[in-house]
């Protein structure tokens, strides 16, 4: 089956692998990791210039904005009030009025304060706003986001940075079926086959960065997710075969040597 | 304003403390003395910011940028200074 484009918010994207920017040894490595992984749209953080520090030290030292569509998130916020905060400050950057929308509810998980991602939803998508909503793997929240007008909804596959995989693809499978806009799972991805199987769901992306950013060799990983998506996607779409907890040879029954017909 | 007069403006402001008057002002949560009557934009010029790199938010309100040379940083002035660094 041929592969549909991949648009969100009326824009066509390259991959359907999204990456972050975050937690790199430093910034060459990062750069050549993200170039490594193809993808087109990259997350960012906005937070403090360390007046202290070196003034080089703004990831637009690094990243090209006509290379690369920079997606400002609200990552660290935890009302409603700090996420519009930070995405109005990543919007007046000047960039695109885009946003990877996240309330965090709780630190030892990161899991989303999903109540106030959806009233952050309402009040972003009001104001101008292209919102790609980060949430749980739940059903109702994730219509709730789509009724908001985001123009993506972004299941987490297991807890931020953990790597666990994807914990419940039923769910993200779900979530899925009965949404129309964009389907990206993000957070949770450890490796390539989770990526693979993230994609084997029928998700239409992943958004990932530990999992590049903390391998031994992020370039080499970056290459792996990026095979790892489209093989996941190019399997989704083949349409796999049915399981079934039975043998069933693959070879001929038939023709086999020292048998007497008659 | 005319390019003259806010070259003007800036020209005389790129110190701090060089016997003007002074105003106190909470910079990225620190407190700083800068000089009265400075633009913000005359503020990243001396803190050797680009103002295409960095968004300010001056007294919770975002400063466009077109708007830097006129936005002139009063006593007790809380402003954030943000830009783009990495993350997921």
């Amino acid at each position: 089956m041929k592969d549909s484009s991949f648009v969100i918010g009326g824009k066509s994207f390259a991959s359907r692998l999204i990456v972050g920017t975050g937690k790199y040894r430093n910034n060459g490595e990062m750069v050549a990791a993200i170039r490594a992984s193809r993808a087109e749209m990259v997350t960012v953080a906005v937070r403090r210039v360390d007046l202290d520090r070196s003034r080089e030290e703004g990831i637009l030292h690094y990243l090209d904005p006509s290379e690369f569509f920079l997606l400002p998130n609200t990552a660290g916020c935890y009302t409603v009030a700090d996420a519009l905060r930070y995405a109005r400050l990543g919007r007046a950057a000047g960039l695109n009025d885009w946003i990877k929308l996240e309330v965090i509810g709780d630190e030892r998980t990161l899991l989303p304060d999903t109540a106030a991602t959806v009233e952050a939803a309402v009040e972003l998508v009001a104001d101008g706003f292209k919102v790609m909503a980060y949430t749980n793997d739940d059903l109702i929240t994730a219509l709730r986001l789509e009724d908001a007008g985001c123009v993506a909804v972004m299941p987490l596959a297991s807890p931020i940075g953990s790597g666990l995989g994807v914990v419940n693809p039923y769910y993200i499978r779900e979530i899925k079926r009965r949404l129309s806009v964009p389907i990206i799972v993000d957070a949770g991805v450890g490796t390539a086959s989770d990526a693979c199987m993230t994609m084997e769901q029928g998700v239409d992306g992943v958004l990932m960065n530990t999992a590049i950013a903390a391998a031994d060799d992020p370039v080499g990983m970056a290459r792996a997710m990026e095979l790892a998506v489209r093989a996941g996607r190019d399997a989704y779409l083949a349409g796999r075969m049915q399981a079934r907890e039975i043998a069933v040879p693959s070879s001929p029954t038939a023709g086999m040597l020292d048998r007497e017909l008659n | 304003m005319t390019t003259s007069a806010q070259d003007e403006r800036e020209a005389g402001t790129t110190g701090i403390g060089r016997g003007r008057q002074e105003v106190s002002i909470v910079l990225n949560g620190q407190p700083r003395a800068v000089e009265h009557g400075m633009s913000v934009r005359a503020l990243l010029r001396h803190l050797e910011l680009e103002p295409g790199m960095v968004v300010v938010e001056h007294n919770r309100r975002i400063l466009a940028r077109d708007a830097l040379s006129d936005a002139q940083v009063r006593e007790g002035d809380r402003i954030e200074l943000v830009h783009f660094v990495g993350g997921g």
